[in-house]
């Protein structure tokens, strides 16, 4: 069962000639965390930009970067955003008041990848937020960048035994004026037996854009925890970090829709490293015309009986391009193990592209592991049976690719969710029907 | 109603239709008997317009109007049903989602307005309890976990609320038990009237028992060898499809 992998890291080489031979981009992004040490000094971050400067901008090189080319893709980084103005507020204040929500529950507004208090509504009881995210690294070099050059950011506590029945809104608004690059860090905990979703919806930036979003999300033992992101704006580069950690019993479902961006890179580690916990991942996206749009995972099984699940999506058109990578590492300890992960996708013209990479690195001997990928164009037979009921072509294709994405979505299993989620998708469709 | 004149068509470069002429009128119920490979359902697919078929010669006219040039679901529209051998299963697409667009599609074309959601479940519900269709089969995705009989079921309920002036039954009855062939049957009959044409192709006899055809088409090696009464079925169940299989070669 056990399919083994050799792991090839290019900083182990001592022939790589890149870390030398630094792009623009990077020499860019060395000064701004230069800029950054004058006004503050952190060792913490300045070790997270050494592991960052160690691989610098990934290439195809790099394993779990194999499909996107970052170094080549970045001709530069833009300059960070400065903390927002009072003016800034105010801008975001107005357009705030005309915004129709994605989801109901309590939102909380980041401009700049600041948490602005007083653009934020009150939180539900037995949810705190606090300055500062605990140092959490993953063996990424986007994810160390994002240490290094995010604000402060905050963490969000759902206290013990805490059910919160709706959700909570992360609203990352953008600025649709000014090219910026934009991190932001947020960690949200669960204590033991807290119950919460989580929506992060990414709104209004622009391709002058750069965003680095990272979530970190801790699940104490028989948390439940659910987490959505929703991509739906034209940033020119959003790479999202999202990192995971289940303690015993822990049962995290999560859904990321992506329908904007030239450049989405969303990669999600998870570590379950206690027995029994459940993880239920899973994703949509929806993209046309240039764009690009890499969903890469890891999934560690660290403790016994676990079980997790990948169920990934993605409708391809025009140029674009979709990536999918999942790894899902089966630790010696992780015994009874039950995983199976799936991603498929529907290519809608001849030059659309999907790259799919499932692995499984398995070191436990009784486990039950699987994985799938297809990619296919729309079944004929399936647009004839309702063309020859009187349905025309093109509602013909909006309906199965509406089945197909919405059979992902439904997943997520909250009405809460599954509502505004089926609109963005159906909206998309709407769109895409009318443009061709 | 339904006339097909000198029709030949291929896929993938194979003569399967070859100068076929077949003429249905209003209210007939023909018969389409043949062996397999005879190419009766090639003529279903074709007549409903399905892509894949190379029509190289040859006219449909429907009502005087011809069909070739129309898309598979402008003939739906103008009243040509295709009840399918094998119905798809389409996940995902709830069966009652379809039928809502289906049923709403012919009624924007014929510039009615679109059903009310407790008008739509009526029909739905009226049409399914003659087939004896259970509620809970029409929660499921279209198709999808359907027996073999639930399908056939289904494609009658179909034809059911589409009403269509022409339908045209591809081997229904096969995969069929003799308690589901009646009810596929009974649902047919109920829809016969003066103005509804059928076509019903089949290899055997037994549906026709049940479905009672006006004239009996024999199709070898595609086209149409033989016409005639009810009792040129009877006489095919005595004596097989050989006569005319040699008879076309």
């Amino acid at each position: 069962m056990a399919i083994a992998t050799t792991q090839r890291r290019l900083r182990d080489s001592p022939m790589t000639a890149h870390v030398v031979n630094r792009s623009a981009a990077e020499r860019t992004l060395a000064r701004q965390f230069a800029e950054q040490e004058r006004h503050e000094r952190s060792s913490a971050r300045a070790a997270a930009f050494e592991r960052f400067a160690a691989v610098g901008l990934p290439t195809r090189r790099v394993e779990a970067w194999h499909y996107t080319d970052l170094r080549a893709s970045m001709a530069d980084a833009a300059p960070i955003q400065p903390a927002p103005t009072r003016a800034d507020v105010e801008a975001a204040r107005s357009r705030l008041a005309g915004r129709e929500r994605f989801a109901p529950g309590a939102q909380l507004v980041l401009l700049g990848g600041r948490f602005i208090a007083e653009l934020s509504g009150p939180l539900p009881a037995n949810v705190f937020i606090t300055d500062g995210v605990a140092v959490h690294a993953v063996d990424d070099p986007l994810a160390a960048l994002n240490e290094a050059l995010s604000p402060h950011g905050c963490t969000i506590s759902i206290r013990r035994g805490a059910k919160i029945l709706e959700p909570i809104t992360l609203l990352h608004l953008g600025d649709e004026a000014s090219s910026y690059s934009i991190y932001s860090r947020t960690a949200i905990e669960f204590e033991v037996e807290a119950q919460a979703s989580f929506v992060e919806i990414f709104e209004g930036a622009h391709a002058g854009v750069q965003r680095h979003p990272a979530t970190i999300m801790t699940l104490a033992e028989g948390a439940l925890a659910k987490h959505v992101a929703v991509v739906g704006d034209e940033p020119g580069l959003h790479i999202e970090t999202q990192i995971y950690e289940l303690a015993k019993a822990a049962e995290l479902t999560t859904f990321g829709l992506v329908s904007g961006g030239a450049l989405t890179r969303r990669q999600t580690f998870v570590r379950m490293t206690g027995k029994d916990a459940k993880a239920s991942l899973g994703g949509l996206a929806l993209i046309d015309g240039a764009r690009r749009a890499d969903t890469t995972l890891q999934v560690v099984h660290a403790a016994p009986a676990g079980r997790s699940r990948e169920f990934y999506r993605a409708i391809v058109d025009d140029d674009a391009v979709g990536v999918f990578q999942g790894k899902v590492i089966v630790e010696k300890a992780a015994q009874k193990t039950d995983g199976a992960m799936k991603s498929q996708a529907i290519l809608l013209s001849p030059r659309a592209q999907m790259n799919e990479k499932p692995e499984l690195e398995i070191f436990a001997d009784d486990v039950t592991c699987g994985h799938g990928a297809t990619v296919a164009s729309l079944d004929p037979e399936h647009v004839f049976y309702l063309e020859a009921r009187g349905i025309t072509n093109s509602d013909a294709k909006s309906m199965l690719l509406e089945a197909f994405g919405g059979e992902a979505i439904d997943r997520i299993n909250d009405k809460l969710l599954v509502g505004p989620l089926r609109a963005r998708l159906a909206a998309w469709l709407e769109t895409r029907k009318a443009n061709t | 109603m339904l006339e097909v004149k000198n029709l030949s068509v291929s896929i993938e470069d194979k003569l399967i239709l070859d100068n076929l002429s077949l003429s249905v009128n209003a209210g007939e119920v023909a018969a389409i008997m043949g062996p397999n490979g005879s190419g009766k359902s090639t003529l279903a697919y074709v007549l409903a317009g399905k892509p894949a078929y190379k029509v190289i010669s040859g006219q449909i006219l429907f009502d005087g109007e011809s069909l070739l040039e129309l898309q598979p679901n402008e003939r739906a529209l103008k009243g040509l049903f295709l009840a399918f051998q094998y119905p798809i299963e389409i996940p995902g697409v709830a069966a009652m989602t379809f039928l809502k667009a289906a049923l709403n599609a012919h009624r924007r074309s014929r510039g009615e307005s679109d059903l009310t959601t407790p008008d739509f479940m009526r029909r739905v519900r009226d049409a399914a309890q003659l087939l004896k269709i259970d509620q809970e089969m029409l929660r499921r995705p279209l198709n999808v976990g359907f027996s073999g009989g639930e399908k056939k079921r289904f494609e009658v309920l179909q034809m059911a609320l589409l009403a269509p002036e022409v339908s045209v039954l591809d081997e229904t009855d096969s995969g069929l038990d003799i308690d589901a062939l009646r009810i596929v049957a009974e649902g047919v009959n109920a829809l016969r009237n003066p103005k509804r044409t059928f076509v019903v192709i089949t290899h055997y006899q037994r549906l026709l028992d049940h479905i009672k055809p006006d004239v009996v088409h024999v199709m070898a090696r595609g086209r149409i060898v033989a016409s005639g009464g009810p009792e040129l079925a009877l006489e095919l169940e005595r004596n097989g499809y050989r006569d005319y299989a040699e008879e076309a070669a």
